[in-house]
């Protein structure tokens, strides 16, 4: 399926007004694993005939990874930044494909003028199919054992535990969950800027640790909604050699995939 | 009024008194602290108190340990209701007072039994998970030997102090049925009961020595204790209540805005905006010592009963890192109490919580995942002291890991934390 991908600048200079913007976000941009969870997502809102636009150029780090490693001054650049041409667009909804982009401009971003309902993408897609705007059948993932690890920043940090696991019950598959799950979820190691740097001096990565207990459930599929953890998840099960038998795949390409979209 | 009716006054006030100033210097040190308003939500903040602390629903995370403290717990504050009568007798130098109450006063003292009984095999079972089990979370690093001490010291007194309880309750009976003057028939005893089987062979006097050596006892280790507590982290039987109070209501996700770092943004955007006046304060991005940390902060100190429930769910922790969130609170705790004390001696200070106490290997290794707020069952933030120290080390120090100072350029040259130009950002929508 071809995909359509509107910015807001051709929205605008078409006389159209998107009812969502998507917030594509600097690893969905960039990181060649997290560009296909990105094209996942246009899959699905095209799909659900969403009415929706991204900034493309015009978008820009949210600036969480700064004002998590203590970088306040680069932080409020960025969202000075971001919250000028937001509001440029007189954005009214967002919706993200990465929780620490969600979670920065859904509750730092108003303290600076930004103010926006913000959802993040495994929200969305339970809307969808909530509202019978997108059908999903099990198609290739029914049957199959399933587990998803809680990134933290839409757990934790929002307390969204329920809208990705409702989505992947919707693939008639077996959920199993991780003794660590929902708010006592194990960090997938990436968070608060660590995705940048080398760990500390310790005995052992935190992403060899959690994804240990990901397989020990002996799952098909590892399930999360964080380009974060899908780095650090799918670099812990390499580090088992289990990457043939275990896939690691954010939510909405289940949804894409099972759709054959 | 006897000599030891004198005694005793003397003693309690002498004890209150003490107790009273070491209060009044913890309201200081915690007074160090920045200014943060919470006066908001007061309905909101009143419902979580119940939950959290009143209803102690984080506690029951962990069944044990849960159900073992809520004993100890409503064993405490019921029992003290007993500690009234007790100072009364002790200054009219009456027996039982309350003994007029009849069958309710029967009720109430039979009762206390019960929770007694509970306190009792309580502070037994954690002894046992320190001591003999060794818990890992009790013996982590920053588990050193005061600690421990203090967690083993408390148990032992609140058994003691039990012990005394059934003993005097005991010994009190075989006097109230031997009909010996003073001991009127007052209570009911459905525990103690059995222990008094051991006394009957004793003579009056001796009884009478017994009961009273053990009324002192328990009185005087009872002021002890109330002594003891604001230097432990058993000061969390007070604190844990404003504490939960004034935690915050927010999503743990937002960290705090900077006012100060805005005011300086928001000149560079728009240079018509009135900069400050030339006069002011030059301000401190982050913290550095105790006294940039928010009183908030500060209180969250004092209260932490270290338990290491945050530390044993830390991802950095469990995984070897230096980082313990429960060591953040303890250093604060110790350096307020340090730089509170060269305040009152008037002695220079040349510490700081950041560097002296806590290194920024144990910052860095922080993957802000609110792991260790979660698991609080005092709503401690952790977390928000490791930022406010990395803010310092980054704004005021310019002392970022090498990798985290390359990302920062890339943020402000490129907008993405990567080296990726800004123009090249929706290629993706192009690519197969
Ligand atoms: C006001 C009466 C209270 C009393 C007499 C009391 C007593 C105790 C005692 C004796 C311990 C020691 C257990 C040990 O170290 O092994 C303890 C620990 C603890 N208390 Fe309290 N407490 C009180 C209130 C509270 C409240 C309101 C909270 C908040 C929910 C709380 C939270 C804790 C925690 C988290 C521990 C550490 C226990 C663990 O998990 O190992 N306490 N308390
Ligand atoms: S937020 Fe930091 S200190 Fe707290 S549990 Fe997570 S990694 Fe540990
Ligand atoms: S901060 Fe909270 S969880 Fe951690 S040791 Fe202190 S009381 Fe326990």
């Amino acid at each position: 399926m071809e995909m359509k991908v509107p910015t807001m600048a051709e929205c605008i200079a078409n006389g159209e007004v998107p009812e969502i913007l998507f917030w594509v976000g600097c690893s969905g941009s960039f990181d060649d694993r997290a560009k296909k969870i990105t094209k996942a997502i246009v899959k699905i809102l095209n799909k659900a005939e969403v009415k929706f636009a991204v900034l493309g150029t015009e978008e820009s780090c949210t600036g969480d990874p700064a004002k998590r490693a203590g970088n306040e001054f680069l932080f409020q650049m960025q969202a000075f930044t971001n919250i000028q041409v937001l509001n440029g667009y007189e954005v009214k909804k967002i919706v993200t494909g990465c929780p620490h982009c969600f979670n920065t401009l859904k509750n730092e971003y108003p303290d600076l003028g930004g103010n926006y309902e913000v959802i993040h993408h495994t929200q969305l897609i339970q809307q969808l199919i909530d509202s019978g705007k997108l059908k999903v059948e099990g198609g290739s993932f029914k049957g199959k054992k399933i587990t998803f690890h809680d990134p933290c920043y839409l757990g934790r940090a929002n307390n969204e535990y329920e809208a990705p696991r409702s989505v992947i019950e919707k693939l008639d598959s077996e959920l199993t969950e991780m003794k660590r799950s929902r708010a006592n979820g194990l960090c997938c190691g990436a968070g608060g800027a660590q995705m940048f740097k080398e760990a500390e001096h310790g005995d052992k990565e935190v992403n060899v640790e959690r994804a240990e207990e990901a397989l020990a459930l002996n799952p098909n599929v590892i399930a999360t909604g964080c380009p974060f953890c899908m780095t650090m998840m799918t670099d812990g099960v390499k580090y088992f050699n289990k990457e043939a038998e275990v896939k690691v795949y954010d939510v909405a390409e289940l949804i894409a995939n099972a759709q054959d979209l | 009024m006897g000599i030891s009716n004198i005694i005793f006054l003397l003693l309690f006030v002498g004890a209150f008194t003490l107790f009273a100033l070491k209060i009044k210097t913890i309201v200081r040190n915690i007074r160090l602290g920045r200014d943060q308003n919470l006066n908001d939500n007061f309905a909101e903040r009143l419902k979580v108190m119940s939950m959290v602390a009143i209803g102690q629903s984080k506690m029951v995370v962990r069944p044990v340990s849960g159900i073992m403290h809520i004993l100890i717990y409503i064993g405490f504050v019921i029992m003290n209701i007993e500690l009234l009568e007790i100072v009364i007798d002790g200054i009219a130098g009456t027996h039982r007072v309350f003994a007029f109450l009849g069958g309710f006063y029967d009720f109430v003292i039979g009762s206390f039994e019960f929770l007694g009984l509970g306190v009792l095999l309580a502070c037994i079972v954690f002894l046992i998970r320190r001591n003999i089990l060794k818990l890992k979370r009790f013996w982590s690093a920053e588990m050193t030997s005061w600690p421990r001490s203090d967690a083993n010291l408390i148990l032992t007194i609140e058994i003691l102090l039990m012990t005394a309880f059934f003993t005097m309750n005991a010994t009190d009976q075989v006097l109230q049925s031997r009909g010996v003057e003073h001991y009127i028939q007052a209570g009911a005893y459905p525990i103690s009961h059995y222990y008094s089987a051991l006394f009957t062979g004793l003579s009056s006097e001796t009884l009478i020595m017994i009961e009273r050596s053990i009324w002192w006892f328990h009185i005087c280790g009872i002021l002890f204790f109330l002594n003891y507590v604001p230097y432990s982290k058993h000061f969390h039987i007070l604190l844990a209540f404003p504490n939960v109070f004034y935690s915050n209501l927010n999503a743990k996700g937002k960290f705090s805005n900077m006012e100060s770092v805005t005011n300086e943004v928001k000149l560079m955007f728009d240079p018509s905006a009135t900069p400050p006046p030339a006069d002011a304060a030059p301000v401190k991005f982050g913290a550095k010592d105790v006294n940039d940390l928010s009183w908030v902060q500060l209180m969250n100190a004092y209260s932490c009963t270290e338990c290491g429930r945050c530390t044993s769910n830390c991802p950095a922790n469990i995984t070897g890192k230096k980082l313990s969130p429960r060591k953040i609170m303890m250093d604060t705790r110790d350096r307020l109490e340090e730089y509170g004390k060269n305040l009152d001696k008037n002695t220079p200070d040349t510490k700081s919580l950041l560097h002296d106490y806590i290194t920024p290997e144990e910052l860095w290794a922080c993957t802000s995942c609110n792991a260790c707020v979660e698991a609080c069952p005092i709503n401690i933030d952790p977390l928000s002291i490791i930022i406010d120290l990395r803010r310092n080390l980054v704004m005021e120090e310019s002392n970022a890991p090498a990798a985290l100072a390359g990302m920062f350029t890339n943020v402000e040259n490129n907008g993405a934390p990567w080296q990726f130009g800004q123009a090249d950002r929706m290629n993706w929508a192009n690519e197969a």
